[in-house]
């Protein structure tokens, strides 16, 4: 077959359609969002009916993969790294359940957070659940893994989890597709109560996925994902885990390696493959392009073994992603150097489109909030984040994605009253809901400004399950209804807004202020569409 | 042949497109190519920049190590800077427009910018908004860059543009045109200048 010039992210989602997924669930977030865009376009996916719309969180969408698998058929979910906290629930007890349609959970970590809160390693998570996992280092390892994840799922009856990062996800190479395979017929488990987690139940199914681990491991050795090449320079070893196997290549371009090279991208540890490497050796080094897992198992606590080295004793820095330079030096390679960035080059951060409603709201939130002393307000994840940089310095806090109100009841009952949560449509349906309730049934005196933009905005504008909906959802939680106020944030409408907060925050209770304006990116695509269809219709004609 | 680029610019100015063009051309060569893209930010007029390696032989990493790049292609001359050291400080050329993007309070005087790039060995400097003007539209500024880059990029000009054509074919021939033009202006003042 022809090659297809790919994102790792996309050849992961050719890889799900061409394995024969019936479904893939999956909130957006960066680097992970390409890949159920990718479904929701293909052609394929649409022919084969593979559902693909968003879900309204990253908890809600591993759940509905798994009742996929229940019935029968393959389902993908995705996230980003941090999503799989919020799944986790779901994402670990789904270990135990185990599959029965083949499941598979791609996370996208983001190591040197070029979009994120944190540079955690989704591999401990499968080391934590006791599944397989799978480690891409380029492209076509991606489609590859993607449709070998689906059939060890379904061979062993377990989830398995593909851990990619950001610089996999985006990066873009030829990639050979292989044959389409056909989707499952619904088929129940053989066993309709195992996926009952009662503690009867859940201590028969945890036992059954301690006994599959030999399997796991067996398949790590054999599967072809994890290699040993020997070498003649034995004064020293290299463990090489997913992307950073290329980082190693890319420093022996033109000259010969000669030190033996475990290349990983299958977990868990083959260690027998590990033993020999580090039997044959007098020193290791560990590559991994994340956490050091695998350096910290080998260094082991006492490390009084042989000399491991790695992102632990220093050889490569302790944060951040790896880089070709980064492993030549580990080498002790001669790293080349380019000419010096001169001092004139000036940061350009990001920052809200210009038009945008968040700088209208946040412009009137900052003018009411100098009634009062500083440090109130909690925000929340999305493009209204950008507001904690000048010229509008509006926000005190971003955490994880949810925490603004609850944020703000906490702050509130320690006696910062008021205190406000800033928080956007989707960010809301996310997992704010559920705060927004605490604080009507404690009758917290917040102000919650939810910024209805009526879209996820971040991470390139995709449908926000919130839609239409959020005044109603604040009426259905229970906010007083003369406490849920809306405006229109506009320069025009300054005035009005102000003395609408104003009001809010001087309210002894929970109040709700939506800031209801269409972000003008999706709303400049809107229009263009429109324009397109018009165009379209009248050659028809 | 074997060739590591940078492309650099600010979020919406058409980099990307610059990446198609050639990684379009690449591949009409049969070429091997790897193209890292900065996804996320970009509508919101942060930096962007991406890393696009092209050869006739395997490609191992998706990052150009540092001081390796043959090339710099860049859109907006403070840009350029940004990833000099990316640069091959022996071999390499790097080609910029000289249309300062100014979002930023504190973006240097431009004199000081070009300054800086005309001491770097191997430049081209183009006014590629007056050139793009010139043909027709401000918008194609970003061809006009890769015509200027184009004696360095070690594809067949002919290739770069049966790309364009081949990318802009749903837009008609107007636009398709607009970029060809683009593209040989642009390529014409790199071959007067240096
Ligand atoms: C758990 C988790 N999932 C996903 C993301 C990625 N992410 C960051 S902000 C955001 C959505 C923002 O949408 P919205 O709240 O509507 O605000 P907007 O950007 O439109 O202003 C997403 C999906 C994240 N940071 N954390
Ligand atoms: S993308 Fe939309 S929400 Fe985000 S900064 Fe731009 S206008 Fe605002």
């Amino acid at each position: 077959m022809q090659k297809l010039l790919l994102l790792g992210d996309e050849a992961i989602a050719q890889g799900a359609i061409d394995a024969g997924i019936s479904g893939v669930y999956a909130y957006p977030g960066t680097p992970s969002t390409e890949i159920t865009e990718y479904i929701q376009a293909s052609k394929d996916a649409k022919e084969n009916n593979i559902r693909s719309s968003w879900s309204a969180n990253e908890k809600t969408a591993m759940e509905s993969a798994i009742g996929m698998s229940y019935a029968g058929k393959k389902s993908l979910v995705c996230m980003k790294h941090v999503g799989l906290n919020v799944a986790a629930d779901a994402f670990i007890n789904s270990a135990i359940t185990g599959a029965n349609g083949g499941l598979v959970v791609l996370s996208a970590d983001d190591p040197s957070m070029h979009s994120s809160q944190n540079e955690q390693d989704s591999r401990f998570y499968g080391k934590f659940s006791l599944i397989p996992v799978m480690e891409p280092s380029n492209q076509q390892e991606a489609y590859d893994m993607t449709r070998y994840a689906f059939e060890l799922s379904e061979k062993f009856g377990t989830p398995v989890l593909i851990r990619v990062t950001t610089r996999l996800a985006h990066s873009r190479a030829g990639v050979e597709r292989k044959e389409m395979l056909a989707q499952n017929e619904i088929k129940l488990p053989s066993d309709l109560k195992q996926f009952i987690l009662l503690p009867s139940i859940a201590r028969k199914q945890y036992d059954i996925l301690l006994g599959k681990q030999d399997d796991f491991e067996n398949d790590a050795e054999t599967s072809g994902f994890n290699t040993l090449f020997d070498g003649t320079d034995k004064s020293l070893g290299i463990i090489a885990c997913g992307l950073a196997y290329n980082y190693l290549a890319e420093n022996y371009q033109d000259k010969e390696l000669l030190y033996p090279v475990l290349k990983v991208g299958q977990y868990p540890i083959p260690v027998n493959m590990v033993n020999s490497l580090y039997e044959s050796v007098d020193e290791i080094l560990v590559l991994e392009d994340g956490y050091p897992l695998i350096e910290e198992l080998l260094r082991g606590l006492l490390n009084k073994g042989k000399k491991v080295r790695g992102r632990m004793d220093g050889s490569i820095p302790a944060s951040g992603e790896l880089n070709p330079n980064k492993v030549a030096a580990a080498l002790k390679l001669e790293v080349e150097t380019g000419h010096t960035i001169p001092d004139i080059v000036q940061g350009r951060p990001p920052k809200l489109c210009d038009g945008c409603s968040h700088t209208d709201s946040f412009t009137a939130l900052n003018e009411a909030m100098l009634d009062y002393s500083a440090g109130r307000v909690f925000s929340d994840i999305g493009c209204y984040t950008l507001s904690a940089l000048a010229p509008l310095e509006s926000i005190n806090s971003c955490v994880d994605m949810g925490a603004s109100i609850t944020m703000a009841i906490g702050a509130a009952d320690a006696g910062l009253i008021p205190s406000v949560a800033a928080i956007g449509d989707s960010t809301f349906t996310h997992s704010g809901i559920t705060g927004l309730l605490d604080a009507v049934n404690t009758k917290s005196p917040i102000t919650v400004i939810i910024l209805d933009n009526s879209t996820t905005g971040m991470t390139g504008g995709q449908d926000s399950s919130a839609f239409g909906k959020v005044e109603e959802i604040c009426k259905g939680v229970g906010v007083e209804e003369d406490r849920i106020r809306v405006i229109k944030p506009l320069r025009r409408h300054h005035e009005e807004n102000l003395k609408v907060i104003r009001e809010e925050l001087e309210y002894n209770g929970v109040s709700v202020i939506i800031a209801k304006r269409e972000c003008i990116q999706t709303l400049g695509r809107r229009m263009k569409e429109k324009a397109r269809q018009k165009r379209e219709v009248k050659t028809v004609k | 042949m074997k060739k590591d680029i940078i492309l650099a610019g600010v979020g919406g100015q058409g980099i990307l497109t610059i990446a198609t063009v050639i990684g379009t051309a690449a591949l009409l060569e049969g070429l091997q190519l790897k193209q890292a893209e900065v996804h996320g930010m970009s509508q919101r007029g942060g930096d962007v920049q991406s890393n696009l390696r092209i050869s006739s032989g395997d490609i191992s990493s998706d990052l150009i190590p540092e001081g390796k790049a043959d090339l710099i292609i860049s859109v907006e001359p403070m840009e350029s800077l940004r990833y000099i050291n990316m640069l091959d400080k022996n071999n390499g050329w790097l080609v910029t427009s000289m249309n300062p993007f100014v979002n930023i309070p504190n973006y240097p005087p431009v004199e000081d910018v070009l300054k800086a790039i005309w001491e770097v060995p191997r430049n081209v400097t183009i006014d590629a908004e007056k050139v793009a003007k010139e043909q027709g539209s401000i918008k194609a500024a970003n061809i006009v860059a890769l015509g200027a880059a184009s004696p360095y990029l070690g594809i067949k000009y002919e290739s770069l543009e049966h790309a364009i054509k081949k990318i802009f074919a749903s837009k008609g021939e107007d636009i398709i045109n607009l970029n060809l033009k683009a593209l040989s202006a642009g390529k014409n003042y790199a071959v007067k200048k240096t």
